[in-house]
C-alpha cells in the first residue's frame, strides 16, 4: 500500500507548521508507523533544527534532485524512534532549484519506504508552496486564532481547493484565558470562518520553545500535555474518533506561578 | 464622553471585533478572487438595467468595495438614452407617460446622461440589491456610490 | 522639525521635495512581528510629524492593511500603480488617526512574481522624494517577495525572536542583504521569565550570532493580539509598554533618542497580581 502524502501549510509564517510536522510525525512514529518528514523550505530549512538532527545532515533534497546522491543516502534516521526519518532541505540554494515535477518525483520515490510522508511547507504561496503541494495528496492547514493568520489560511485553502486536495485544520497557539475574556477568537470561530474540518487544537505552551531549543520532540517529554495532544491528533489522522481536549484557562495560582497547562 | 460610557457598559471585546473585520475582509478577498462571478454579475446587471435604459455596454464597470460595515458592489453603468416607451398615438420625441422617478424630459439620443448606481449591501441586511433613480442630466460620466434610499441624486456641477 | 501643517498633504505631488529614508523591515522567518513592527514604527514616526509611507510588499498575502485597521479604506494597490492603472496619489491610503501616515497596500489576488523588481525600486525611490520615511514590510522567506522588498531600501531592520529557527533565518537574511547603509536588529517577543529560567535565548545569545546594532527589545505581550484584533497599533495606546518600546525605537531611528535599548525584566509577583486583576498588560 502506498504512503499517505500530507502537506502541512499555512500561508502565514510562524504559526507552527514545522513544530507540528515534527511532532505529528514523531507521534505517528511512536505508534509504530513508518514516517518520513520532508523539509520543503529550501534556503531556510528548520525541520532538522527542530528535531535536533542538524549536525547529521550530509545530503539534502536538492542533491537528490540533481542526482548527486541516492534518495536513501539523504534520509536521516531519527534514532529515538523505530521508524522516523527526515529528508532535509538545502540551506544554500533557493526554492527555484527544484521544480514542482521534480519535487513530486522525489516524494513519489519515498512511497515504498514509509506509511506517511509529511511535507513541511514554507510560508507563502509562491514557488516553495507550489512545490510542497505538488508532492501531496492531502493537506493540513495550520493557523492561529489571529486575524492575519486566518486571512492567510483562507487564501491557502482557496489554492488547495483549486488543486482538489482534502483539507483539515489545526488551530495552534490558543490561549484559553484570552478566549474566555473575549480577547481571542475561539476555535469555533476559526472553524466557522474557514469552513474546514478540525483535526486538532493546540494551546500556546512555553514548552515548545524549550523543546525546540533542545531539538527534542514534545512527544518524548514525559507527562507533556502538548505531547498528549499531538498523539491524539495522530490518532485522528489515522481515522480514530478521538474527543478533543477541553482547553481550560489556568486558575489564579496557575497564572501567578507561570503555569499554562491545558486542561 | 459617550465613547467612555459605551466602553464601560457594552465594551466590544476585541475577539468579536476581529471576527467581524475578518468576515468583511474575507468576503472582499473572495469576491476579488472570483472573476467569473464578477463577470456574471456584470452581465446580469447590464441586462437588468438595459430593460429600462440603453447602456454603453463597453464602458460598464463592476467592482467591489469594502466599506465600514459591509462590502458593496459598485456598478458604473453609463446611460446613453431612455428606452422609448411612448404609446403609439404620442408624437415622436415627446416624453413618455411619466414614471414616478423621472422628473426631466429625456435627452436626445447619444448624450451620456450619467451613471445609474447599484449598491448591494453584503452586510446585515442580507444582500438586497437596489437601483437608484437616474440622476438629472449631466454632461459627463461620473462615478458615485450610495445606498439606494429613494433620495434624488444631487444636481451635477 | 518640518512645518507639515503648512505643507500640502504629505506625500502629494505638490509637497516640497525631500529625500527620505527607505527602510525594509525583514526577518526571513515568518511570524516574528515584521508587519506589527512596520505598522507601529511607521505610526510612531508619523506621530512625531514626519511624513511616512508604508508599503506592504506581501503580494497575495497582504496584512499590513488589516494590522493598521485600514483594510476598509484600501481601494488600489502597488500593482495598480506599477501597471499604470492608477496614480500613486490615488493608491495611498490615509489614516484618520495619524494625518502624516500613508499606506500603499499589496495586491491580494496577484502573485509576487507579478512584481517587477526594478519598477518596485523606482517606486520606492519616487516615494523617497515625497516622504521622510518609506518603510517596506517584507514578506517571510527569501524568494521573489524578499528581493522585491529589499530593492529600493538603503537600510534594513531585522526583526528576530529569541528562538533558534528565527535566529538562523535572520542570519541567512543578513547575508543576503549584502551592503546596506545600515542593518539593525529588533528582538521581539522576548519572555524575560523564560530567559531567566534558561528556557529561552537571551538578547545577548541572539546578538552573539547576528552581531548587529540593537535598536530595541520588545517583550511578548497579549496586547499585541488584541491590537491586531482591533486594528489599532499599540503606539496609539499611551499605557502600552510595547507601544512605548516602539516609540523609543522610532526615536532611535530618527536620531532623537540616544538611549541604549532596555532589556525588559521578568515581571515581579506584584506586577503579575496587578495584571491578573487589571486586565491584560
Amino acid at each position: 500500500m502506498s504512503a499517505r502524502r500530507i502537506v502541512l501549510t499555512s500561508g502565514k509564517g510562524g504559526v507552527g507548521k514545522t513544530t507540528a510536522t515534527a511532532n505529528l510525525g514523531a507521534a505517528l512514529a511512536k505508534r509504530g508507523k513508518r514516517v518520513i518528514l520532508v523539509d520543503a523550505d529550501i534556503g531556510l530549512r528548520n525541520l532538522d533544527l527542530v528535531l535536533g538532527l542538524e549536525k547529521r545532515i550530509v545530503f539534502d533534497l536538492v542533491e537528490v534532485v540533481e542526482g548527486r546522491c541516492q534518495l536513501r543516502q539523504a534520509l536521516i534516521k531519527d534514532k529515538r524512534f523505530q521508524s522516523l526519518a527526515i529528508l532535509p532541505a538545502a540551506q544554500t540554494r533557493d526554492k527555484t532549484a527544484v521544480s514542482e515535477t521534480q519535487f513530486a518525483e522525489v516524494v513519489a520515490g519515498l512511497d515504498e519506504l514509509c506509511d506517511y510522508v509529511l511535507i513541511d511547507c514554507p510560508a507563502g504561496i509562491e514557488h516553495g508552496f507550489r512545490n510542497a503541494v505538488a508532492g501531496a495528496a492531502e493537506a493540513i492547514v495550520v493557523t492561529t486564532p489571529e486575524v492575519s493568520a486566518i486571512r492567510d489560511a483562507d487564501r491557502v485553502i482557496g489554492k488547495l481547493n483549486e488543486r482538489g486536495l482534502p483539507i483539515r485544520l489545526i488551530v495552534n497557539r490558543i490561549r484559553p484565558d484570552m478566549v474566555r475574556t473575549g480577547d481571542m477568537m475561539s476555535v469555533d470561530d476559526v472553524v466557522d470562518i474557514l469552513g474546514v474540518k478540525l483535526l486538532g487544537m493546540i494551546p500556546d505552551d512555553e514548552e515548545v520553545i524549550d523543546t525546540t531549543n533542545r531539538g527534542e520532540p514534545i512527544v518524548l517529554v514525559p507527562d507533556s500535555h502538548l505531547g498528549e495532544i499531538f498523539e491524539k491528533i495522530a490518532r485522528r489522522l489515522e481515522g480514530e474518533n478521538v474527543a478533543f481536549t477541553t482547553l481550560t484557562a489556568p486558575g489564579f495560582f496557575g497564572r501567578l506561578f507561570g503555569q499554562r497547562k491545558a486542561g | 464622553m459617550i465613547e467612555f460610557f459605551r466602553k464601560l457598559f457594552a465594551p466590544e471585546q476585541s475577539g468579536a471585533t476581529a471576527r467581524e473585520r475578518l468576515r468583511l475582509v474575507l468576503l472582499s478577498d473572495h469576491l476579488s478572487l472570483a472573476p467569473d462571478v464578477v463577470e456574471s454579475l456584470r452581465a446580469d446587471l447590464i441586462a437588468v438595467i438595459s430593460k429600462y435604459v440603453e447602456v454603453d455596454e463597453a464602458n460598464c464597470d463592476v467592482s467591489f468595495e469594502q466599506q465600514d460595515r459591509a462590502v458593496a458592489v459598485l456598478a458604473n453603468i453609463p446611460i446613453l438614452a431612455m428606452r422609448s416607451r411612448t404609446p403609439p398615438s404620442s408624437p415622436p420625441g415627446a416624453p413618455p407617460a411619466s414614471p414616478p422617478h423621472s422628473p426631466d424630459p429625456p435627452p436626445s439620443m447619444g448624450d451620456p446622461i450619467g451613471a445609474a448606481y447599484a449598491v448591494a449591501d453584503g452586510g446585515e441586511s442580507g444582500g438586497s440589491a437596489a437601483v437608484a433613480p437616474p440622476p438629472s442630466p449631466a454632461p459627463r460620466k461620473r462615478r458615485r456610490r450610495r445606498r439606494a434610499s429613494g433620495n434624488p441624486a444631487p444636481a451635477p456641477g | 522639525m518640518r512645518e507639515l501643517q503648512e505643507d500640502p498633504a504629505p506625500g502629494s505631488s505638490s509637497a516640497p521635495r525631500r529625500r527620505g529614508r527607505a527602510i525594509v523591515v525583514t526577518s526571513g522567518k515568518g511570524g516574528v512581528g515584521k508587519t506589527t513592527t512596520t505598522a507601529n514604527l511607521g505610526t510612531a514616526l508619523a506621530l512625531t510629524g514626519a511624513a511616512v509611507a508604508l508599503i506592504d510588499a506581501d503580494v497575495g498575502l497582504r496584512n499590513l492593511d488589516i494590522v493598521l485597521g485600514l483594510e476598509a479604506r484600501v481601494r488600489n494597490h502597488v500593482l495598480d500603480v506599477l501597471e499604470g492603472r492608477v496614480t500613486l496619489d490615488d493608491a495611498l491610503v490615509t489614516d484618520k488617526r495619524v494625518p502624516t501616515l500613508r499606506l500603499l497596500a499589496a495586491a491580494q489576488t496577484r502573485e509576487k512574481d507579478d512584481v517587477d523588481t526594478e519598477a518596485m525600486r523606482a517606486l520606492v525611490d519616487s516615494l523617497r522624494d515625497r516622504f521622510d520615511y518609506v518603510l517596506i514590510d517584507c514578506p517571510a522567506g527569501i524568494e521573489k517577495g524578499f528581493t522585491n522588498a529589499i530593492g529600493g531600501a538603503d537600510e534594513a531592520i531585522i526583526v528576530c525572536t529569541p528562538e533558534v529557527a528565527a535566529v538562523r533565518d535572520a542570519d541567512r537574511v543578513v547575508g543576503l542583504l549584502g551592503n546596506r547603509t545600515s542593518i539593525k536588529l529588533i528582538v521581539n517577543r522576548l519572555r524575560p521569565d523564560l530567559v531567566r529560567r534558561g528556557k529561552m535565548l537571551s538578547v545577548d545569545d541572539v546578538n552573539a550570532i547576528l552581531r548587529l546594532p540593537l535598536l530595541g527589545v520588545i517583550a511578548d505581550e497579549p496586547g499585541v493580539i488584541i491590537s491586531t484584533n482591533k486594528g489599532e497599533p499599540l503606539v496609539l495606546d499611551d499605557a502600552s509598554a510595547t507601544g512605548a518600546a516602539y516609540r523609543a525605537i522610532a526615536g532611535r531611528i530618527a536620531g532623537t533618542d540616544t538611549s541604549t535599548p532596555e532589556i525588559p525584566l521578568p515581571p515581579t509577583l506584584f506586577q503579575k497580581l496587578g495584571s491578573f486583576f487589571g486586565g491584560r498588560r
